[in-house]
């Protein structure tokens, strides 16, 4: 049952418009992401579910009930709504503990402290209680904020940005730790984030955003592998558009050679497609009849990211174990583990 | 060889560098006691004062008469003056940030214009409208026909009175430093606030306010500094306090000494308030929720509610600026024959030269100290700057009174060699001079040019420097080349800062100006107690004039702060821009 359900809903400023026609719906207990370059409009997005923007059209729903619509707009207090800001926005004039149950303060004050010490433990800060924010590390802070948001047990909670100004290492365990937590919590949470690792730590669903559309909302796997955009396929991960062209036994030409998939579109005999080519649909095997030779190549720890050029100059990557080496120059074959096929019209460049 | 790679060049050019290093070592501290000189001797009298059982019969008698009604007086000034600025600055402060009404943009800058406005000016302008004869009494009178003593009508000049004019004059000072702190405020700490379940205004009182209250406090207590060293003012409305009582001591009754000891009374309130001061602008470091991105959406009032906070805040630019600044304008225009007078442009001449000559030398000061402290950042040297600052937080009569009494000591020495040594008496040449005066407007408005030079010299990195450095300038053209651009505008600042404060200043002038010698202040304070009120107006039009330059430049700075955080940050950027270009 989706808890959170957003349609066809517009957000702007003046004529300015920064979420142009959105939808999608986020179930009970999931985690969602919204992912996408800065300035696409993720945060207005979140502004607006958390009640801080208008709509200018559609609505948003939270629980089978109307929040926002161009006619009604709840008040964020009134939403039931927790919200982990970008900068974590604790109240430096309250300690952690203050903090965390200023969102229950109608409570008695033992239930509260229950719930400020349970807290406290989840996230790993017993102690910290009689503390002041500016006292405490970023990735401390980090965590209080979290507590704090999650106190007055919210149907939904929203983290805009909340791992980008800790360091990488950090990043990564928090966003796992966080998971679990809100999971044992079983909250429903949607995130923003420019980050796609963190997003796959994170999200059950995760949608991609540009310029205030959302180009696709689906599985973080789903994303990857079914990019129903080219800006999709851009965003998340690596890849190259090799050009094709369809012939008449569905199959596409390539000068990978003919590749044949389920997806290559009926009736449409020598027209022109961008085929998605990820390093990891291709492996290094040199008695493989397709030759390319190496242009570049990048250490990534474990793996080199390579660079390789085919006969008629078209380049791709592909990765390899890194104690595998090959010269700048080398040739090499290349073996093809393309199981699905993803086209896009070729030259598509529009959003 | 060239002489500048011989050997023996180098060693004389390091000995050199060491020597000058070592003077700007030395001259920091050096001037750092020179500056404090005042108030050394303040407290040195003090405890003169207290082992010498003349003075302690004094001492006595004073605490017997006056100084508890000084005390008394003083503390009934600062609790009104402290509240009223508190309610006034940051209830402004509050409407202009967070909400949206017609004229609020006119009124963000127009709050700071009562800083134009020397306390006792106004002073002046409202006894002069509130007198017997004056346009409200008239008014009154015309309307309910009664005659004089038939109506009960508020005496303006009265402990009440000089809590309403000092409060409305001082307010900005709480605006000023409270707007900053809530434009400063993330809107996410408030928005923060609404997640958790407060309504609009409940989060002002519960994050808002107290998020900024160590900036309230430190605007508050800038205020109570301007009041405690308030004379004019207060003498004018015959309020005995410690200002008053310091000068009736020096003049009235010729016991220096006493001065002196009132006015290290008054030094030690003034360091409870430079402490308190001090304690929350630290605080106020951590009162920052992280980096704060953009400021809060502003609340859009309906047509009734804006028009009652159009009118809450633009009552006290009324009272605080317009109403004055009228009268003034009116009292000049009457008094055309003041304008055409060649000793009042005389007067102008004085202030104007002694302005600029106390400008320069307080930014050479404030070079030589800021240079000081950045080449070498000891511990020593960064304190003696702090301590050369403290002028600002001292009243201009304690400084007089600090000033006066070593420099006619010495003069008397200097006349006693002289008369020895070539048989001539060169009269007081330090403290009968304007030596003396420029002396206390250095110890009273370094801490002005000191801070300005100092944020300037921040946005100069040391990386700029050695930048300069490996493409090949020498130290002299990094200082011309690079330094001097780009503190031009802070020097000039300082600059005019100082001038203006200088052409404001009251007691200190009036205790140390030579013999004979006048400026617009004190022209304007001797016509006024003289009863001469119109007459006071042309010399008094001219300082506000003068004042509303800081105030200009105020506005300006305040303006491009909201800009820069207003910017959009929503221009779309291109898409080859964000993504990696991908090779096909």
């Amino acid at each position: 049952m989706s808890l959170l359900k957003l349609d066809q809903i517009d957000v702007g400023f003046g004529n300015q418009v920064i979420v142009d026609d959105v939808s999608f719906s986020l179930d009970a207990g999931d985690i969602g992401c919204l992912l996408g370059p800065s300035g696409c409009g993720k945060t207005t997005l979140l502004r607006a579910i958390a009640g801080f923007e208008p709509v200018l059209r559609g609505s948003i729903e939270l629980g089978q009930r109307l929040v926002s619509s161009p006619a009604q707009l709840v008040p964020p207090e009134k939403r039931g709504i927790g919200m982990v800001f970008q900068d974590f926005a604790l109240f430096p004039h309250l300690t952690v503990a203050e903090n965390i149950s200023f969102g229950i303060r109608q409570q008695t004050s033992s239930e509260q402290r229950k719930r400020v010490n349970q807290l406290l433990e989840h996230v790993g800060l017993e102690g910290y209680g009689p503390r002041y924010p500016h006292q405490l590390s970023g990735g401390q802070q980090q965590r209080i904020a979290l507590a704090r948001a999650l106190a007055p047990r919210p149907r939904l909670l929203l983290l805009d940005e909340p791992f980008s100004s800790l360091d990488a290492e950090l990043r990564e365990s928090l966003a796992t730790e966080v998971r679990a937590l809100l999971k044992k919590e079983e909250i429903t949470a949607l995130l923003v984030t420019h980050d796609q690792q963190e997003a796959f730590a994170m999200a059950d669903k995760a949608g991609v955003m540009y310029h205030g559309r959302m180009l696709q909302w689906d599985t973080p796997y789903g994303l990857y592998h079914r990019p129903a955009h080219h800006l999709v396929a851009d965003f998340i991960g690596h890849g190259v558009l090799l050009r094709g062209a369809v012939t008449h036994d569905q199959r596409v030409q390539t000068p990978l050679g003919l590749l044949h998939g389920d997806h290559v579109p009926n009736n449409s005999e020598g027209e022109a497609v961008d085929v998605l080519v990820r390093p990891d649909d291709i492996v290094i095997d040199d008695d493989s009849e397709r030759r390319a030779k190496i242009v570049a190549k990048g250490f990534r720890g474990a793996h080199y990211l390579y660079t390789v050029a085919l006969e008629d100059g078209s380049q791709l990557l592909c990765m390899a174990p890194s104690h595998h080496q090959y010269e700048l120059g080398h040739e090499v074959g290349l073996k093809l583990n393309l199981d699905h096929l993803v086209l896009f019209p070729a030259g598509y460049c529009d959003t | 060889m060239a002489p500048e790679t011989s050997s023996s060049y180098r060693f004389h050019q390091s000995l050199r560098q060491r020597a000058l290093s070592r003077l700007r070592a030395w001259s920091v501290p050096a001037v750092a006691v020179l500056i404090c000189l005042p108030l050394l001797v303040i407290v040195a009298g003090f405890f003169i004062g207290l082992f010498s059982p003349e003075q302690r019969d004094t001492l006595a008698h004073l605490g017997r008469y006056v100084i508890s009604e000084y005390v008394r007086h003083t503390i009934i000034l600062m609790v009104g003056v402290g509240l009223l600025v508190a309610i006034l600055g940051v209830t402004t402060a509050w409407l202009t940030t967070a909400c949206n009404f017609p004229g609020v943009r006119w009124l963000r800058w127009a709050l700071l214009l009562p800083l134009a406005m020397p306390a006792y000016i106004t002073a002046y302008t409202y006894s002069g409208m509130l007198s017997f004869e004056g346009p409200v009494q008239l008014v009154v009178r015309s309307l309910t026909g009664l005659q004089f003593g038939e109506y009960y009508f508020p005496e303006i000049r009265s402990l009440a009175g000089a809590i309403f004019i000092l409060s409305f004059v001082l307010f900005p000072y709480v605006y000023l430093i409270t707007r900053a702190a809530f434009i400063e405020q993330s809107r996410a700490a408030i928005e923060a606030g609404r997640t958790l379940g407060l309504g609009p205004w409940q989060s002002f009182f519960r994050v808002g306010l107290p998020m900024a209250r160590p900036a309230i406090a430190t605007g508050v207590t800038l205020a109570l500094m301007e009041t405690l060293a308030d004379y004019g003012t207060v003498h004018f409305f015959g309020v005995t306090t410690f200002t008053t009582g310091i000068f009736r001591t020096w003049y009235g009754m010729g016991d220096p000494i006493g001065a002196l000891q009132l006015a290290s009374i008054l030094l030690s309130a003034v360091v409870v308030l430079m402490l308190v001061e001090r304690i929350s602008r630290r605080q106020s470091k951590y009162h920052h929720a992280g980096r704060s991105q953009q400021p809060a959406r502003p609340l859009q009032l309906s047509r009734s509610k804006a028009w009652l906070a159009f009118s809450w805040c633009f009552v006290p630019v009324l009272v605080g600026f317009l109403l004055p600044a009228l009268q003034l304008l009116f009292w000049s225009a009457d008094q055309l024959h003041v304008w055409l007078d060649p000793s009042f442009w005389n007067l102008v001449k004085n202030s104007l030269v002694l302005a600029t000559v106390a400008a320069i030398i307080t930014v050479i000061v404030a070079l030589w100290l800021c240079y000081g402290k950045r080449r070498t950042p000891t511990k020593l040297i960064r304190s003696s700057v702090g301590f050369a600052s403290l002028g600002y937080a001292i009243p201009g009569v304690v400084i007089a009174v600090g000033v006066m009494l070593p420099l006619a000591w010495l003069d008397h020495r200097i006349i006693n060699v002289s008369e020895a040594l070539f048989g001539i008496n060169p009269g007081l040449l330090l403290s009968g001079t304007i030596f003396a005066l420029l002396f206390a407007y250095l110890v009273r408005f370094l801490s002005i040019s000191v801070q300005t030079v100092d944020s300037g010299l921040a946005q100069i990195r040391t990386a700029m420097d050695e930048s300069g450095r490996i493409l090949g300038l020498t130290s002299r053209q990094i200082l011309s080349r690079i330094h001097f651009p780009l503190l031009r505008t802070s020097l000039i600042t300082a600059g005019i800062l100082v001038f203006v404060d200088v052409l404001k200043e009251l007691p200190a002038t009036l205790i140390l100006r030579p013999f004979n010698f006048n400026t617009l202040a004190v022209r304007a304070y001797e016509m006024a107690g003289d009863e001469r009120l119109a007459e006071a107006g042309p010399a008094a039009l001219m300082i506000v004039i003068a004042g509303l330059i800081p105030v200009i430049l105020l506005s300006k700075a305040m303006s491009a702060r909201q800009q820069a955080m207003h910017e959009p940050v929503m221009a779309a950027p291109k898409a080859e821009e964000i993504y990696e270009p991908v090779k096909a």
